[in-house]
This record gives C-alpha cells, sequence and structure tokens, in this order.
C-alpha cells in the first residue's frame, strides 16, 4: 500500500508515494535523494538523521514519512542561503569541527536549533544541548569551538 | 607559497561534508540495484539442523536467498600468521561467508536474502526457518582454555589458537622477580571494545555481465587489501577484473581495514543473480559483527629495586580472538603488543607470555591503537600503582627509569628488550611540559585542601610510547604477516603544471586531501590549489596498503616524496637543456630552476609543458612528468608522550568527572597542526571512553547485552572538558618528512591516565584497584564494600 504525502523540502514542495513503512531518514535520502541526511544508528541515539521539520531539530530516523505529511523541513542541503554557507557551516569548517564528516550535518543541524533557541549559550549548555548527538572522531572539543565562534558571530 | 607545511590550513574536504554532498557508499544508488538482509544467528553457539527458506522465496520481492550450502567453501582469511611457541602454525577455521554446519556466536551471517528493497529482503528473512540446536558456550577467553569447556570449533582442542612469548628467558625474569625489592602485581581484565564508527559498514557489489568485471563499493579503510584478500583468498577472481572504491568513509578506528563475510557475499551473489546488491549494516549489526578490540584477561607485575629502578617486567595474557580470525586479529596481542612491553623506560628483563583463545563471540581485531593500548594500560597503571605502594611519586618514579634522550642520529637508536629499536625520543620533555601545564605542585595542594573539605580529586599520568607507521616489510614478514607493508604513490604532472597526487594510503577522517597537498606544494613550491590528492580506488591508484597504525603520512607520504625527488630530478634535466646550463648549477626554489648566481630561471609549470610538448629536450630523456614510487619504511616510528588527567569523583555516586586533561606529545615533525590535534582529540576520547564508559558484555550464554547505543555507553560531548593539548618535537630520523604519525596516541596515552587519576583519588580510602570501565557503580561498589 503506498501513501500521499505533500512536504517542504529546502523550500522546495513535493508530492510523493511512499510506504507507511518508510522513515523520513529513507524518504529523505531514497525518494528525495537528499543524501546529506546519514543513518547511523535507527534508534534516536546517535543524531545523525537530524533535520528541522517544522521549526524544531528532529531525529528523521524515527519518523514516518507519513507522519511529516504537511510539514516544512530543512536538511543540511538547505542550510547555506543564495550559495553563501550558513555560518555554523563555515565555522565548523574554520574550527576544525569534523573530521569524517558522517555525523556533521546532524551536529550542524542540532546546533541551528539549538543557537536560535539559546542565541549565546555557554560551554555547559552546548555540551548538553549536544547530548543526542555521537561523534567518534573529534572527542566533542572542535564541535563545541565551532558552536562557540557560530554563536560570538551571531 | 613553499610555506604551507606547519600551517593549520583549513581543510579542503570539508566543504562537501558540511553541505550534505559527502559520498559516502550508502549513498550511492545503482541502476536495477537489490538489497541483501541477513538472517543471523540468534544464539553464540548452535548445531544449525536445517534451514527452510521456501517461504521467504516466495515473498514478493525477492530476488535471490542463500545459505552456506550455496557458498560454504569460501572463508575469508586471517593475514598474519602467529605460530606455537613449539614452531606449531596458529589453529585457523575456516570463516565461511554463511555459518556452515555451526553457528559460532551471536550474528553470525546464516541465510541471506536479496530483494527488490530493503523492506521486502528484511521481510522475508523473518520468513526463514532455521531449526537450531543450542549448544553450551564460552565468552572469555581465560574460561575458554580450562579443561571440559565448549569447544566454538571441533577440531581445535581447547579453543587454543595459539601461545606466544616473547622477551627475555622467563627463567631469568622470574628469578629477577622473585629477587626485587618491591613487586607491584595486578590483575587487568581489558574490556572488549565496540569500535562505532558513525558510519555503519556498507557495500555495494556491481557485476558486469558485458565486460566479466566487478565493481565492489566499500567503506573501507584499505581498498586494494580488501581487493587482494578477496580476489586471491576467498573468491578466487583475478584481480584485473575487480575495481574496489572507498569514497568517503565515516569513520574506521580500524574496524574497516578488515575483509568481512559480507563484502565478499555481496560480490559473489553479484555475479549470481547480475545485478548490483546493496548491503548495509544497521546499528545492531555493526554491534554484533563489526570486529571489537582489546578483550584481554592479565596478570601482570613489575620489579623494582630500593632505588626505584624496574628490574624486571613479567606479563601473562589469554587473549580473546572470538569465534573466527578476523584480518590482523593474530597481531594484536602478540607483534602490536608484547613489543611495546619496554614502555618509555630502562626495564632490563621483560617477558611477555599470550595464549590467545577462541570463543562464541564476535571476532576482535585492531581498535585504535591495537595491542599497544592494552600493553601501555598495564606499563602505566603498575608504574602509578607502584608509585602508590613505595610512597614515591608517580612523576619521580618516572623519571628514575626513564630512558636518556637520544636523536637516532648523533646518538644511536634504542634497542628494546623486546624486538624494537627505538628510532629517537625525549621522554623528560614532554614529561616536563606536560607537567607545567598542569601545575603539578599546585595541584597536590588543591588536592589536600579538597580532601579536606571533603572532596576527592585525583591525578594520574601516563608516559607513553607507541610503534606506529607500520611497517618494514621485511620486519612484518619474518614476524608472520602475510602482506607487505609498504605504501605507493603515483605524481602525475599535468602538462600545464597542476599535479595529481594518487595515494595507496586512505582518509576516512584524516585529512590528506589538505595535508598531503600541503608537503606536495611546499616541495614543489606551487601553489596548494593546483595539487589534488586521488586515494580509495584501485583502477586509478597504484597498489596500496591503506590506512591504519598511523602509518599515512610516515609511510604514505614517504612514498610520494620518493616521487616527487624523480619529478624534480628529471624536471632539473629538462629545465638544465632549456637554461643552457649544467644541473650541477641550478638550485629549486620557489617553484623554478634558477642557474645559480643569475637571474635566468625557468618555472615548474614550462619545464612540465615541454615534457608533453617536447620539441627542445634534452637527447635521449623520455618525455612526461609522471612518477609511480613505493616507500618501504626502514623502521617503525616511535611517537610518544605525557597524558595527565584530573578526575574529581562523586562520593555518594561514585560519578567520576573528568575536570582537565593534558596531552603533550610528540609526533615529530607536524604538517597541519590543526589536524593532528584533531586526531589526538578523537583519541584522547575513546582513550577516555575505554577508562569510564565502555565495554562489550556478553552474558553467560553468549548473549551480547550491551548491542545498542541505550546498552553501549559512548563517549557524549558533556562528559568532557576541553582538552589541553601540546606538542614536543623530535624528527624521526629514517624518513624524509621526520614525521611519526598522531593518529593512534590519543588512544593509547589516555586510558591509564584517566585509571591512575581515579586510583589516585580514593587509595587512601584503601581501595587497590578499579577494573575498567570504572564506572559510577563500580566506584561507588569500591568506595562502599
Amino acid at each position: 500500500m503506498l501513501m500521499k504525502i505533500n512536504v517542504k523540502v529546502n523550500g522546495k514542495d513535493y508530492t510523493s508515494e511512499v510506504t507507511p513503512m518508510m522513515s523520513l531518514a529513507a524518504y529523505l535520502r531514497e525518494v528525495l535523494l537528499l543524501t546529506g541526511t546519514h543513518i547511523g544508528c535507527d534508534t534516536s541515539s546517535c543524531g545523525a538523521c537530524t533535520i528541522k521539520m517544522d521549526g524544531k531539530a528532529v531525529k528523521s530516523c524515527t519518523i514516518l514519512a507519513v507522519q511529516a505529511d504537511g510539514s516544512d523541513i530543512t536538511t543540511i542541503e538547505g542550510l547555506s542561503q543564495n550559495g553563501k554557507m550558513h555560518p555554523l557551516q563555515s565555522s565548523f569548517k574554520e574550527n576544525h569541527g569534523l573530521q569524517c564528516g558522517f555525523c556533521t550535518p546532524g551536529m550542524i543541524m542540532t546546533a541551528e536549533n539549538l543557537l536560535s533557541e539559546n542565541p549565546h549559550p555557554t560551554e555547559e549548555e552546548i555540551r548538553h544541548g549536544l547530548e543526542g548527538n555521537f561523534c567518534r572522531c573529534t572527542g566533542y572539543h572542535n564541535i563545541v569551538k565551532s558552536i562557540q565562534h557560530a554563536a560570538e558571530s551571531n | 607559497m613553499s610555506n604551507y607545511i606547519g600551517q593549520s590550513i583549513k581543510r579542503r574536504e570539508d566543504d562537501r561534508f558540511i553541505t550534505g554532498k559527502g559520498k559516502y557508499t550508502d549513498d550511492i544508488v545503482l541502476p536495477k540495484m537489490t538489497h541483501l538482509a541477513f538472517v543471523r544467528s540468534p544464539y553464540a553457539h548452535a548445531k544449525i539442523n536445517s534451514i527452510d527458506t521456501k517461504a521467504a522465496l516466495a515473498h514478493p520481492g525477492v530476488v535471490a536467498v542463500y545459505t552456506g550450502e550455496d557458498c560454504g567453501n569460501f572463508g575469508v582469511p586471517c593475514g598474519w600468521q602467529v605460530n606455537f611457541k613449539n614452531g606449531d602454525t596458529m589453529k585457523e577455521p575456516t570463516h565461511p561467508l554463511l555459518a556452515v554446519g555451526k553457528a559460532k556466536h551471536v550474528g553470525e551471517n546464516v541465510v541471506a536474502i536479496i530483494a527488490e528493497t530493503l523492506q521486502d529482503a528484511r521481510d522475508a528473512a523473518e520468513l526463514v526457518e532455521v531449526d537450531y540446536e543450542e549448544l553450551p558456550a564460552v565468552t572469555n577467553p581465560n574460561a575458554a582454555i580450562q579443561p571440559g569447556a565448549p569447544q566454538v570449533h571441533d577440531d581445535i582442542p581447547n579453543n587454543v589458537v595459539f601461545d606466544f612469548a616473547l622477551g627475555n628467558p622467563k627463567e631469568e625474569v622470574d628469578a629477577a622477580i622473585d629477587g626485587a625489592n618491591h613487586v607491584t602485581k595486578l590483575d587487568f581484565k581489558n574490556q572488549r571494545l565496540a569500535p562505532n564508527a558513525i558510519e555503519p559498514r556498507s557495500y555495494i557489489a556491481d557485476y558486469d555481465v558485458t565486460v566479466d568485471k566487478y565493481t565492489l563499493y566499500t567503506s573501507t579503510q584499505n581498498p586494494h587489501l580488501i581487493r587482494l584478500l578477496m580476489c586471491a583468498f576467498v573468491l578466487g577472481l583475478p584481480e584485473h577484473k575487480v575495481r574496489v572504491i572507498s569514497h568517503d568513509v565515516g569513520g574506521g578506528f580500524g574496524s574497516k581495514i578488515y575483509h568481512y563475510t559480507e563484502e565478499a557475499l555481496v560480490t559473489w551473489a553479484s555475479k549470481q543473480i547480475g545485478r548490483p546488491i546493496k548491503w548495509t549494516s544497521d546499528r545492531s549489526e555493526a554491534f554484533l559483527t563489526d570486529a571489537h578490540g582489546r578483550d584481554y584477561v592479565t596478570t601482570a607485575e613489575m620489579g623494582f629495586d630500593n632505588n626505584g629502578k624496574i628490574v624486571a617486567f613479567r606479563v601473562h595474557s589469554d587473549a580473546n580472538l572470538g569465534a573466527y580470525l578476523s584480518t590482523f586479529s593474530t597481531a594484536c596481542p602478540t607483534y602490536l603488543h608484547a613489543t611495546l612491553a619496554q614502555g618509555c623506560y630502562t626495564t632490563p628483563l621483560i617477558n611477555i607470555d599470550v595464549t590467545a583463545t577462541f570463543t562464541n563471540t564476535n571476532p576482535v581485531d585492531a581498535y585504535r591503537g591495537a595491542g599497544r593500548p592494552e600493553m601501555t594500560y598495564m606499563i602505566e597503571h603498575l608504574m602509578d600503582t607502584a608509585a602508590l605502594e613505595m610512597k614515591i611519586d608517580p612523576v619521580e618514579l618516572r623519571k628514575i627509569n626513564f630512558i636518556p634522550a637520544f636523536d637516532g642520529v648523533n646518538q644511536p637508536g634504542y634497542q628494546t628488550q623486546v624486538a624494537l629499536q627505538y628510532d629517537s625520543g625525549d621522554y623528560h620533555a614532554t614529561l616536563d611540559r606536560a607537567l607545567e601545564m598542569v601545575g603539578y605542585d599546585q595541584f597536590r595542594k588543591d588536592q589536600e585542601e579538597a580532601r579536606k573539605n571533603g572532596k576527592l580529586l585525583g591525578i594520574g599520568f601516563s608516559t607513553y610510547i607507541e610503534a606506529c607507521g607500520i611497517a618494514p616489510s621485511a620486519v612484518v614478514g619474518s614476524l608472520g604477516a602475510r602482506a607487505g607493508l609498504y605504501e605507493s604513490a603515483h605524481v602525475r604532472v599535468q602538462p600545464t603544471g597542476s599535479v595529481s597526487v594518487f595515494t595507496g594510503s586512505h582518509s576516512h577522517g584524516q585529512g590528506h586531501e589538505t595535508s598531503y597537498a600541503q608537503f606536495v606544494a611546499d616541495t614543489l613550491g606551487i601553489p596548494m590549489e593546483n595539487v589534488d590528492i586521488i586515494h580509495g580506488d584501485t583502477n586509478e591508484v597504484a597498489f596500496g596498503m591503506g590506512t591504519y597504525g598511523s602509518r599515512s603520512l610516515a609511510v604514505g607520504g614517504s612514498a610520494i616524496m620518493k616521487s616527487l625527488d624523480k619529478i624534480l630530478e628529471k624536471g632539473a634535466k629538462i629545465a638544465a637543456h632549456k637554461l643552457e646550463a649544467a644541473v650541477e648549477d641550478l638550485e629549486y626554489a620557489e617553484g623554478k630552476w634558477t642557474v645559480k648566481g643569475t637571474d635566468k630561471s625557468i618555472a615548474f609549470g614550462d619545464v612540465s609543458l615541454t615534457a608533453y610538448v617536447p620539441h627542445d629536450y634534452p637527447e635521449g630523456l623520455e618525455p612526461g612528468l609522471d612518477f609511480s614510487s613505493f616507500y618501504d619504511p626502514a623502521n617503525f616510528t616511535y611517537p610518544f608522550g605525557t597524558h595527565i588527567a584530573i578526575v574529581e569523583i562523586d562520593k555518594d555516586t561514585g560519578k567520576v568527572t573528568l575536570k582537565r586533561f593534558i596531552a603533550c606529545d610528540d609526533v615529530g615533525n607536524v604538517i597541519n597542526p590543526m589536524i593532528v590535534e584533531g586526531q589526538i582529540h578523537g583519541g584522547v576520547a575513546q582513550g577516555v571512553g575505554q577508562a569510564l564508559l565502555e565495554g562489550v558484555d556478553y552474558d553467560e550464554n553468549g548473549q551480547m547485552i550491551t548491542g545498542s547505543f541505550m546498552d553501549y555507553a559512548m563517549p557524549r560531548a558533556d562528559d568532557f572538558p576541553f582538552f589541553e593539548t601540546d606538542r614536543k618535537v623530535t624528527p624521526c630520523p629514517h624518513n624524509p618528512l621526520g614525521v611519526k604519525g598522531a593518529g593512534e596516541a590519543g588512544a593509547i596515552g589516555s586510558t591509564p591516565a584517566v585509571a591512575n587519576a581515579v586510583m589516585d583519588a580514593i587509595s587512601h580510602l584503601g581501595i587497590k584497584d578499579i577494573q575498567m570501565p570504572i564506572t559510577s557503580e563500580r566506584v561507588w561498589k569500591a568506595m562502599n564494600s
């Protein structure tokens, strides 16, 4: 059985037919070919699949595509505006906030949400805010720095 | 120009990663691609009486179903042969692509289902009926060798893979321990770890019948090694018919070195069905089947004289290799482990004795550090424990025992008691700098004050050394490696002077595209923008050995330097011809050859154009400017350093909080300090993770009870403070860049520093030791028993 959904992703409207079992992460990756959203665990633990849905950061591996019907979604691919990188993207590069890059889209989307709610967080607030995202490469050191620098330039 | 080395150049690969345009294996979609799902053994040890796949085959969308009977003749090999002490060859059972007869660990592949969609494949997997007869299981390496233990492989008695010893004669070491003024003895359980790269393993095989060729896209650290092992030792395919591509890889830490059964299976099956097949591990499968790390049960003793000098070091370990031998598994508790037993100290007598065992658990192999963290943990934890016991300051105890500084040029390398010869080192230098950074004297005062106020503060030290940059082929060959460990580099200067560098090493987070371009651009005196670094495709790159053992720059970088030397040597001949001068009269700097003492010069780009448009050209010289090299190192490299941890322990809950972490490392020369620091940070985080949080546990039936991120405690951002890092530089004397490698240092040095800090905080309460991971529960129990 296929179900019809209408979603807005990165400012573009899509109408798709999906199976009821399809996760939103799989929909973004396999149907819309937006492979910047990564899947690291399927259980909402690692945060690699974090996107923004209706203004909130969510883990797209544990939301069904059909649940996203009618929603407005931003993925890592939609964060740059008019070819200009989002301050967080530049800050992650500037501060070496990534190594293998796999957790990075989820980290940046989580950080974007964090800074939208709390534009000038303390180090502790940043570390706490990243609790739902794993990075195995960086020891989080430069991720925290990247977010601090992005917040300073706010 | 010409000053990139030593600068923290921002990484060029980041642009694709931060915009979501990285190209990981699972991102690839091929036309007509099918999907594979496994039925995996739910038992640690079970006889497979029968498998009924009829219902699965009949499920809509299913393309094919395979069992061990279909591909049971194929098995993945072990890449390193270790012999028994008596010279017999190690026990090496077949590791089938799908279980044959018996399943030997939870998660072992039993049935493969290929379908149009992943959901179809998974649904059909539910319909497979396997008749298992559960057998008793053994999971502990020491229990495995006791009489009457369950037999993992029916034809391998006592589950012994091999026994092994290295060092001085045992009776001499025993006598020295017996005669020592003080002996510190500890039992260790260096726990099993899950590597947990955030990108799960992913493979896509694509057999093209029109040319009878295979393409395997794989998340590996070493595409050529995979091709060689799979073609020559598993499927019997000619290598020129197989292309292995490894684009972006989301972390490895060792776990993506090995040739896995799933890799060979998708490749084999792709030909059977004539269509591409994708398999991507989910996290549960990753916990169950990505090769684990560590897992030793050990007793170690260190003897001291009455001046605190170490007189002998004796170790016996039982090392758990799991149910089958993974690619480098046998090297980990032996030649990557026992060879580090000298540490940074002048210990005159050492004996390391290891029994490697099969158990009904997932295979164990190299995980960041591979054998070296386990040895370093023993030595460094014994040092701080001995210091406490002998009431000597742990810093003082180290200084008494350090090998004096040697640069490997004016002073010879240091010959250890355990085969290796250290290249260069200055262990006092990193310790002194780390002490300065931490403010040691002040800390001891603060600690005393804190205790008066009922707070538990502790400081722990680790002055580690490691052997990396693996390795001289002849040396590792003599120790059992079934491969050489050189590296390849092909430098192709394009006619207009831009440069493509093809390296056999592989980047999966290390930033080679940037750091390699830095030293290539500097050596040639051209802008970095004119240099591209290409890796991860066996059709583009000459046979290379890949990235692990902190070897990329030390071995791969050296290979590139060899090719650059050849480029400049040939370029000089062309330049001399054009400038009508003798080669000896030229000097090369800033991207041009100049006749010494004149203003006559010719630029690199003009020489390269001449090489490809050789109208006015030296007689007898071949056109083109394009060189390949293989570099086989003269020795391992020996980075070292001092790590210091400060922890605070909550008296009521036992929770250990890492307050500060100081690392002063010496990894030789540094091309990109930002990248090196990042490597240290990541390594430290993994080492701290082992000390305080992580551990794979199996229950008595062999069920993994830590098989998800909910059960396995991965370090999170709020488990760490900012790390405080600095470096000293003792160049490697035997490679052209003077580099030693930085990938594993953090994971090797940090673990004992943290454990030592915990003991420093609570040993005055009468607690002798706590096994890792040092969780709140364990600390609380120790404080309340």
